[in-house]
């Protein structure tokens, strides 16, 4: 049987990772949207800085961050013994 | 399933899949060859319409079935990797694969909202909404909405959001096949609409979710190649290197420099002028209605009237007749749509890589964004998906490896752009009209691309110039001067975009109404095979009344899409993540929310495109923006002064946070 605090300490884990990602997806998108005109001054291989990463830097970033996260939580669910059967 | 067993199983799939692909680039190679030894382009056009399409019907027979977890749910075995894959093309509609690009060309930064917005989403499903679904593991969203907050109101609200976001989105689905099957293939627009509809109806209609899942992995394949190949050939045509999304980078550097020089162009001045006084006359003539409208007309049939009959100029009077708007509100919309364009063209070219300089640009365009994103996490037909993976752990997987194949062509797109416009201000600006290349000439003809010499000089300015966000995409082989195989390849992969988001709304929509509403709300004592054969029965009939709406091929079709994505966020989105998320959230609070996000979002809809209401500047494309938050809030605080939900229900959400053990309460099967 699993405890409540066990379920506790998984969901707090979880939304502690929840935050932690939302944050970087908030930063590497809208962040970096207000910012795109200072960014812009930044050439890369020719990319603006401002540009490149709303046309591409985000969506990299996305998707590592959903790579990351399901790699977490497979650990998360190792370290509380919550695996499914 | 045992472990063994899903490793064989994986195998196999990935077994059947190689030598599909492997056989893909045989047929479109042995028709390179065909078009070398004279084959006509208009057989390589049927080969790809009618070999595609007759792949995913096959497939649908293959994997026909009435076993109710098969039909709904493909039998919860889709691997995640292959469910990323079929979630991928259920997500990429006609407009992702056609019209991303050339949004991107037109709008420049502005355009990059679609981009990260379509992307984006997909961290909030990963993370906030799609391995708790799974571990729900029933078969629709009002599903979860019942289960969740007790009752047949939130299920009722769920079934009527499910429709009218789904139907919109289907329709235009349905008028992007008939375009492309018309356009390429120069079959009527109905009887592509019809073959195209027949394809996927043998497939969801003999399978279910369960052959869609896998129609949908063939089509992504297909569509995935046809879009890389053009952006490969133009990329090493324009910089000696064949990886477009690293060398656009060179293009935009030439775009910039390009562009800054044309601001004080003497030439293009002129025609800016030109523009101007157009843009004048249209808003005099807008000013006059309905007088002006009526004067045009006579003048037009008083003109017809006058020519002899054997005149050449008279199918051209007759035309101009026939394109006259019906009525004077007809006549508004349209000469205040051309008054805009011009409107647009008068004014220098906006820098291509600049963010909007103005604050209520930059509100709409992180509101568009957001509006987007939260719109993609909870449109019905991609959350179905992940009710179709064997466990949790993949439903989580299977979101990344859904965002990566998104991703490999959202990340592309800004590429075409970036290289069609650097194609139209290094090669064709400043040419003479007389030396038009055949790609410009081509895709004017069908009103792609309307190229007119404003000024008179006999030569090309940029301001002459009107592209249309098709034309980036369908222009590009030409432009890159590949064989014609790689057009009809371009339309295959439009179309899979096409078919197979449409199968994942037209599945959507049918359970709704069978599964939700029929079986769930009216008659719950049907048998399995009857619930089965009502839902093959309303696909039919679903798909004939969006064939029947999108033949009316009605202008608003782009714009109800849109508005989709706003609806989506301001009703399903809250009630789902509060439900998972907030323990303390209930049925009052959930249902009030859900009414108010989607009543809120309507007025504003409705009012800011046809009453002139405007709040804080923002456009009707993001009005999720206000309903939305409004729903968050309203649940939030009418849940806390209503009663907590009851234990059992407490213990529900308990039951699907976690991975491990069974799901508590509403369980059937």
């Amino acid at each position: 049987m699993v405890t409540k605090e066990t379920l506790d300490a998984y969901w707090r884990d979880n939304r502690i990772l929840m935050y932690v990602i939302l944050l970087i997806w908030f930063a590497v998108s809208y962040l970096a949207a207000i910012f795109a005109s200072s960014l812009n001054s930044i050439t890369i291989l020719g990319f603006p800085f401002g540009y490149y990463m709303g046309s591409q830097g985000s969506l990299i970033v996305f998707v590592l961050l959903n790579y990351f996260y399901s790699m977490k939580m497979n650990e998360l669910d190792k370290k509380y013994g919550l695996e499914e059967e | 399933m045992a472990n063994d067993a899903m490793q064989a199983w994986k195998k196999k799939l990935r077994q059947i899949y190689g030598v599909y692909t492997g056989i893909f680039l045989i047929f479109v190679i042995a028709l390179w060859i065909g078009e070398n030894m004279g084959l006509q382009q208009k057989y390589i056009g049927y080969a790809f319409l009618f070999g595609t399409i007759g792949v995913y019907a096959a497939i649908g027979i293959l994997s026909r079935t009435s076993v109710v977890a098969e039909y709904y749910v493909a039998g919860r075995k889709v691997p995640a990797i292959f469910n990323g894959m079929a979630t991928a093309s259920d997500w990429m509609s006609a407009a992702s694969f056609i019209g991303m690009a050339g949004a991107l060309y037109l709008q420049g930064y502005d355009g990059l909202a679609f981009i990260m917005g379509w992307t984006g989403g997909y961290v909030l499903l990963a993370v906030m909404v799609a391995p708790y679904i799974r571990k729900f593991g029933q078969f629709t969203i009002p599903d979860f909405l019942e289960a969740r907050y007790g009752g047949k109101l939130p299920r009722m609200i769920g079934i009527v959001s499910a429709i009218i976001v789904s139907f919109a989105y289907l329709v235009a689905q349905i008028v992007g096949v008939g375009i492309i099957t018309s356009r390429f293939v120069g079959i009527p627009f109905e009887a592509g609409v019809f073959l195209g509809l027949s394809g996927i109806l043998v497939c969801s209609f003999l399978g279910g979710m369960r052959a869609v899942t896998w129609t949908q992995v063939a089509q992504y394949i297909i569509l995935i190649t046809a879009y890389m190949i053009p952006v490969v050939a133009i990329s090493y045509k324009h910089t000696g290197i064949p990886i477009p999304q690293v060398m656009y980078g060179q293009a935009l550097q030439v775009i910039e420099s390009k562009q800054k020089a044309l601001v004080n162009d003497v030439k293009e001045i002129e025609v800016r002028q030109e523009w101007k006084k157009k843009a004048e006359e249209l808003n005099a003539k807008i000013k006059e209605l309905p007088e002006s409208w009526q004067k045009g007309k006579t003048e037009l049939e008083k003109k017809l009237k006058n020519l002899p009959t054997e005149n050449p100029e008279r199918t051209k009077a007759e035309k101009a007749l026939k394109d006259y708007p019906k009525t004077p509100e007809e006549a508004k919309e349209k000469w205040t749509a051309t008054m805009k364009e011009a409107q647009v063209m008068s004014k220098p070219p906006k820098s291509y890589v600049s963010p909007p300089s103005d604050t209520k640009g930059i509100i709409n365009f992180l509101a568009l964004t957001f509006c987007l994103m939260v719109g993609t996490a909870g449109l019905p037909h991609v959350l179905m998906r992940f009710y179709t993976t064997p466990t949790v752990r993949e439903a989580r997987s299977s979101a990344a490896w859904a965002l990566f194949f998104i991703f490999l062509l959202y990340f592309t797109a800004p590429a075409y752009a970036a290289f069609a416009r650097s194609e139209i201000l290094t090669n064709i600006v400043g040419q003479a009209f007389t030396s038009l290349p055949g790609w410009v000439a081509k895709w004017a003809s069908v009103g792609l691309i309307s190229i007119k010499d404003m000024n008179g000089d006999g030569i090309i300015q940029f301001s002459e110039i009107i592209i249309r966000a098709d034309a980036v995409v369908l222009a590009t082989p030409e432009i890159a001067g590949l064989p014609y195989v790689v057009a009809g390849l371009i339309a295959a992969g439009g179309l899979a975009a096409a078919l197979s988001t449409a199968d994942g709304l037209l599945i959507t929509i049918s359970n709704a109404i069978s599964h939700d509403l029929y079986y769930k709300i009216i008659n719950p004592n049907i048998s399995p095979s009857t619930r089965v054969k009502i839902g093959k029965a309303l696909l039919i009939v679903v798909a004939a009344i969006g064939a029947y709406v999108a033949s009316f091929k009605l202008a608003i079709i782009v714009e109800l899409v849109a508005w989709a994505f706003s609806l989506a966020a301001a009703t399903f989105f809250p009630a789902v993540v509060l439900g998972i998320w907030d323990k303390r959230m209930n049925k009052t609070g959930a249902v009030t929310g859900m009414i108010v996000g989607l009543l809120i979002t309507t007025y504003y809809i409705i009012g800011s495109r046809f009453y002139g209401i405007d709040w804080f500047g923002i456009k009707t494309i993001a009005a999720g923006i206000f309903g939305l938050p409004a729903n968050i809030i309203v649940a939030l605080v009418v849940s806390r002064i209503t009663a907590a939900p009851s234990q059992e229900l407490q213990e529900f959400v308990d039951s699907i946070r976690y991975p491990k053990g069974a799901v508590k309460g509403g369980v059937e099967e």
